[in-house]
């Protein structure tokens, strides 16, 4: 056996030259009328509504499942989900976020377990909002919104990091740092069988004191 | 008294005041034109189109103008200066004269005198026209030959032979016209219209040629070949800014709306109302006039529109063969028949002779018509059998085909085999 390449040889292989010459019936241009039909296209559609959306005066919501700008969820009682596992970094095809993991401990706990994001930032200027970071987080910490409007002047600005990327507080979370439900680990946590914040952990969001 | 004798006396300050007027409405029109069509285009097209600097964006032509001129004005260092500054002002200001000739209204009363909007009335006021914008093809030749670029050098040469061999056929286009009203003069034309009937009627012909030779003489889709953007970039103005290029962009709009005028006066009856409807003449002491005639310009504007956004781009020898080889044939057959007509009804002849020859004409049209089609059928007969060429090519009927692959196979053999 040679170590050269060589010409594949079978039987299928045909040269382009080989092809017999077939004549295609030519049906030659349309008659006049039909030609004229184009005018009464742009005619007609004259009188048709306009597609063109105002814009800045008028945003449409998107579709669902548009991918917008990240977002980084919360449990149920305020502690955040993202455990700094950096899959998502490593997921990531443009190189576009960065995640340093942070221990927790008993005075600080952020997110329940062991771990959580200490530093995360989303670089929007090479972010292709593929999602791949998405179906990479085992917590489904990070999710897209439908947020679209992501221009800015500078290039710092687009570099989000983890205050501007963190889903807001709602009514009856309590702002992390925190200890767990009293009673339950992790493992409840992922399970979702917190369904809301103790009074014993902190003050909660939206009610009064 | 005819409008030449009436126009004859207009003191100069009149004069004067005329000519700005004619002028403003040149530019005015320019910039309502260039929104109109960019709003209709748009509708066209299910878009808006351009609606936010004034009420409906009506401003939007108008600032575009001010940012034009506010633009950095660049010179090639490679370009001819004093040329490539004289093309863009000959262009324009040849688009304006042409305007002087033509009647925008009947008699009016403008500062306590009768007069008619209309500068001057030559006697041959449409050759005068037509020279002019002739002149206005050299400030396209000599945008193109001083940028000292390619580009430009071919877009202008494009749309010099474009312009100028639409001129020929509507040129011809008018002579017909020019039979008929027996004269040359805009005003007269205008009048023999009113006399009888609409020329577009009775010289449709005529009509039609000048309407698609006025397509392509003002470089417009689907005869847009100059400024093919894939092909030339700009075309001819490709290395023009600021308000150089505003002046070219004055001149095509300019010259749309000339063109659009003298089909009006020459084919629609001028600024004459549409037959039944003459009463509305006296209105506002003969001003009313100039409504109809913008009405009709506006048709032809329309038309502009609804080319471009209809129909695709034309390849150029398709152009020129369509303007060389049907459009100027056709219209000379045209003159012929229009001219025997013309000396037939002179010399007395009676209704009936007249008819016969017309249908004579039909006759022999349709029997040649029918011979050319014998004949492209026969041109679609397949090639005679020959040899095969001694390079790689498709294969073509009763051609063998040639195997490259085959004999490079061998060549390479024989070389391995050398080597061992």
């Amino acid at each position: 056996m040679s170590n050269s390449l060589e010409p594949k040889k079978s039987g299928a292989a045909k040269d382009v030259n080989d092809v017999s010459f077939v004549e295609v019936e030519q049906p030659g241009p349309a008659p006049l009328g039909k030609q004229a039909l184009g005018f009464w296209v742009t005619f007609k559609t004259m009188f048709k509504k306009n597609l063109t959306v105002q814009y800045p005066d008028v945003k449409a919501p998107t579709e669902p499942r548009f991918h917008g700008r990240h977002q980084l969820n919360r449990h149920p009682d305020g502690l955040e989900k993202c455990i700094g596992c950096e899959l998502c970094a490593w997921a990531c095809p443009a190189d576009a976020i960065y995640v340093e993991g942070g221990d927790n401990t008993p005075g600080n706990q952020v997110s329940p377990g062991e771990r959580h994001g200490a530093v995360y930032q989303i670089n929007y200027l090479r972010c292709i909002f593929c999602g791949l970071c998405v179906e990479a987080c085992p917590t489904r910490a990070l999710t897209m919104t439908n947020e679209y409007e992501l221009a800015d002047q500078s290039r710092e600005k687009l570099i989000f990091e983890k205050q501007d990327l963190l889903a807001p507080l709602r009514a009856g979370m309590v702002m992390p740092p925190h200890p767990m439900y009293p009673g339950m680990d992790e493992n409840n946590y992922y399970r979702g069988e917190v369904k809301s914040a103790d009074p014993s952990q902190g003050e909660i969001v939206g009610e009064s004191k | 008294m005819t409008t030449a004798e009436l126009l004859g006396q207009d003191p100069a300050w009149l004069v004067a005041v005329k000519a700005v007027l004619v002028f403003a409405i040149c530019v005015v029109s320019t910039l309502m034109a260039v929104w109109t069509e960019r709003r209709v285009l748009a509708k066209m097209q299910q878009r808006t189109g351009p609606n936010r600097v004034g009420p409906f964006g009506l401003l939007q032509s108008l600032s575009d103008g001010v940012k034009l001129a506010l633009k950095e004005d660049i010179i090639p260092a490679a370009a001819d200066k004093v040329v490539f500054i004289a093309a863009p002002i000959i262009a324009a200001a040849m688009c304006f004269m042409s305007f002087a000739v033509i009647p925008m209204t009947g008699v009016v009363t403008l500062f306590g005198r009768e007069t008619a909007l209309q500068l001057t009335d030559l006697p041959v006021g449409v050759l005068y026209i037509l020279a002019v914008t002739s002149i206005g093809v050299y400030g396209v030749v000599l945008a193109g030959w001083s940028s000292g670029s390619t580009y430009p050098l071919l877009g202008g040469l494009r749309s010099s032979a474009q312009v100028i061999s639409y001129e020929v056929a509507m040129g011809l286009s008018l002579v017909a016209v020019f039979i008929y009203a027996g004269s040359m003069s805009t005003s007269d034309i205008i009048n023999s219209q009113h006399e009888h009937i609409w020329n577009a009627v009775i010289l449709f012909p005529s009509f039609v040629i000048y309407v698609i030779s006025m397509v392509g003489e003002t470089n417009r889709a689907p005869f847009d070949l100059a400024e093919a953007e894939g092909e030339l970039v700009g075309g001819f103005h490709t290395e023009y800014s600021s308000l150089k290029f505003a002046l070219f962009f004055l001149a095509e709009y300019v010259n749309i709306v000339a063109v659009s005028a003298l089909a009006t006066t020459l084919f629609l009856g001028g600024y004459h109302a549409p037959p039944g409807l003459g009463f509305t003449e006296a209105w506002l002491g003969g001003w009313f006039t100039i409504v109809w005639f913008f009405l009709k310009v506006n048709i032809f504007f329309f038309i502009f529109m609804w080319l471009r956004a209809s129909l695709p781009r034309l390849r150029y020898d398709q152009f020129m063969k369509f303007g060389w080889k049907v459009l100027i044939p056709a219209s000379l057959l045209w003159i012929m028949i229009v001219a025997s007509l013309r000396v037939i009804q002179q010399n007395g002849a009676s209704r009936s002779v007249a008819l016969s020859f017309a249908l004579g004409i039909v006759l022999i049209v349709m029997a040649i018509s029918s011979f050319y089609e014998k004949s492209q059928k026969q041109a679609r007969r397949p090639l005679p059998a020959g040899e095969a060429p001694d390079f790689p090519v498709p294969s073509l009927p009763g051609v063998s085909s040639f195997s490259a692959s085959t004999r490079t196979h061998t060549s390479m053999e024989t070389a391995g085999e050398n080597n061992e």
